[in-house]
């Protein structure tokens, strides 16, 4: 589909370039008995009375539920994001809620422990091998991922919705990486915060990844709201960004943090080619495919970088955490390939691939919004 | 980055893959045309595929006929 991009939604571009981030989102709507639980404990923060110290949680036990189930995953999302942005009218405070860590906990260890059973670690196996195997691209241009079908057929439809799925992480793009710096030393440390530092813009506001991703979703006629395409994200698609926060915030995972990473920036340059190519083919404007070409060359570097001293500096202090690196690699590839399997079924049908219609309903000019 | 003649600036060689050089740095190509990069560090194509020259796009890479994972979407 071609055609003229969907109008920015908002009239002034200097002020919705400092709000996307600025207020936190509502909850989002329950998906089972956990969400439902936490989503109500978490509201109950706004009466004057209770106090917030420590209230266990009534709430039927994480290990009854499907490990990337939508229930699961998003009472761990919302969980991680009293880390980040936090709630309208929830308490900041409740981010260290000792009942809720410890119901945090509980959930993490059913997804980890799933992650552990579904991604075994050959013994032989080594992290620079791992990324090797990663750089392999298939001969002739014709591989079956989400960005060959977006580059190849996918309507303007089913590029908004990918935009807007991936928005959760994007528009908090290269934070939960950020939780790993003071668990680095020496080399690692100094390429990882080199690294961030590109991802944060060089010291400029309009130049972080997360601004020009804001900026692409403008291009697609999407809110920048933070938050605001949670409800409709498929489980597999939080579960993509749970694993990141769950790295991230353990500093017993700094080594599959990094393998995560390494993982990511391996593999983006030649996706974010493809993905820039889908943005000037459905006529998406200049920011949306911006952001992809900003990628290809800034991943060619950030490859480098984080394989030789980030991934090299953290092994030659802590050798043993080698097969820590190859799980972060594997569990990435694993629960990329579950959100890629999800959207391609879906975008096969000429479905969105999103969960329930568009909130917003369908953009003016794109195809059926359903899926 | 600070580069004073103490702190030389720092090139890593790779047999296959980019030079990475520590940036801001110029480029001057063949025709004279110069290319700016601001980034803390770059990668300069030595391959000559890349569709970005003189930055590395890393079509450096070789390729195969069945990768076996098909990972290949996100950005970072
Ligand atoms: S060296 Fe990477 S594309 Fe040429
Ligand atoms: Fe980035
Ligand atoms: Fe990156």
């Amino acid at each position: 589909m071609t055609g003229a991009p969907a109008p920015a939604l908002s009239s002034s571009p200097a002020l919705s370039r400092q709000q996307f981030r600025l207020r936190p989102p509502p909850l989002p709507e329950p998906r089972g008995p956990l969400s439902a639980a936490l989503t109500a404990r978490l509201s109950r923060g706004t009466d004057p009375d209770p106090d917030p110290g420590s209230t266990p949680l009534p709430v039927p036990s994480p290990d009854n539920c499907s490990p990337y189930g939508d229930d699961l995953q998003l009472a761990l999302y919302v969980l991680y994001e009293l880390h980040y942005q936090g709630f309208q009218d929830v308490p900041d405070s409740l981010e260290w809620d000792s009942g809720l860590l410890a119901f945090r906990g509980a959930i993490e260890k059913v997804f980890l422990g799933a992650l552990r059973a579904d991604v075994p670690i050959d013994s032989a196996e080594t992290a620079a091998r791992a990324l090797d195997e990663l750089q392999l691209e298939p001969v002739g241009d014709d591989g079956s991922g989400v960005s060959y079908f977006l580059r190849d057929e996918g309507t303007l439809d089913q590029v908004r919705a990918y935009a807007a799925v991936r928005s959760l992480y994007h528009l908090k793009e290269a934070d939960p990486h950020a939780w790993v710096l003071p668990r680095l030393h020496g080399r690692a440390k100094a390429a990882m915060v080199a690294v961030e530092f590109d991802e944060f813009g060089g010291g400029r506001a309009e130049e972080m990844h997360a601004q020009l991703f804001a900026d692409l979703m403008e291009d697609l006629g999407l809110e920048t709201t933070y938050g605001r395409y949670v409800d409709a994200a498929p489980a597999e698609v939080l579960a993509t960004v749970n694993l990141m926060s769950l790295f991230g915030l353990h500093r017993a995972l700094r080594a599959a943090l990094v393998g995560h990473f390494a993982a990511v920036e391996v593999t983006s340059s030649p996706g974010s080619r493809r993905l820039a190519e889908a943005m000037r083919r459905v006529g998406a404007g200049p920011a949306a495919v911006r952001f992809y070409t900003e990628h290809v060359t800034a991943d060619a570097v950030h490859e480098q970088v984080v394989r030789h001293d980030v991934v090299g500096g953290l092994l030659e202090g802590e050798p043993h955490l080698d097969a820590d690196v190859v799980f972060g690699i594997h569990a990435t590839t694993f629960l990329e390939n579950r959100l890629a399997d999800r959207l391609l079924a879906a975008w096969h049908e000429g479905a969105t691939g999103l969960r329930g219609a568009w909130p917003d309903g369908p953009a003016p000019g794109a195809g059926r919004s359903s899926g | 980055m600070p580069n004073t003649p103490e702190r030389p600036r720092r090139v890593r060689v790779q047999r296959d893959g980019p030079l990475l050089v520590e940036g801001p740095v110029e480029v001057v190509g063949e025709d004279g045309e110069v290319s700016v990069s601001h980034r803390f560090t770059v990668a300069l194509c030595t391959c000559r595929r890349s569709r970005d020259f003189p930055w590395c796009d890393t079509s450096h890479r070789r390729r195969c006929r069945n990768p076996s994972e098909k990972q290949e979407d996100k950005t970072s």
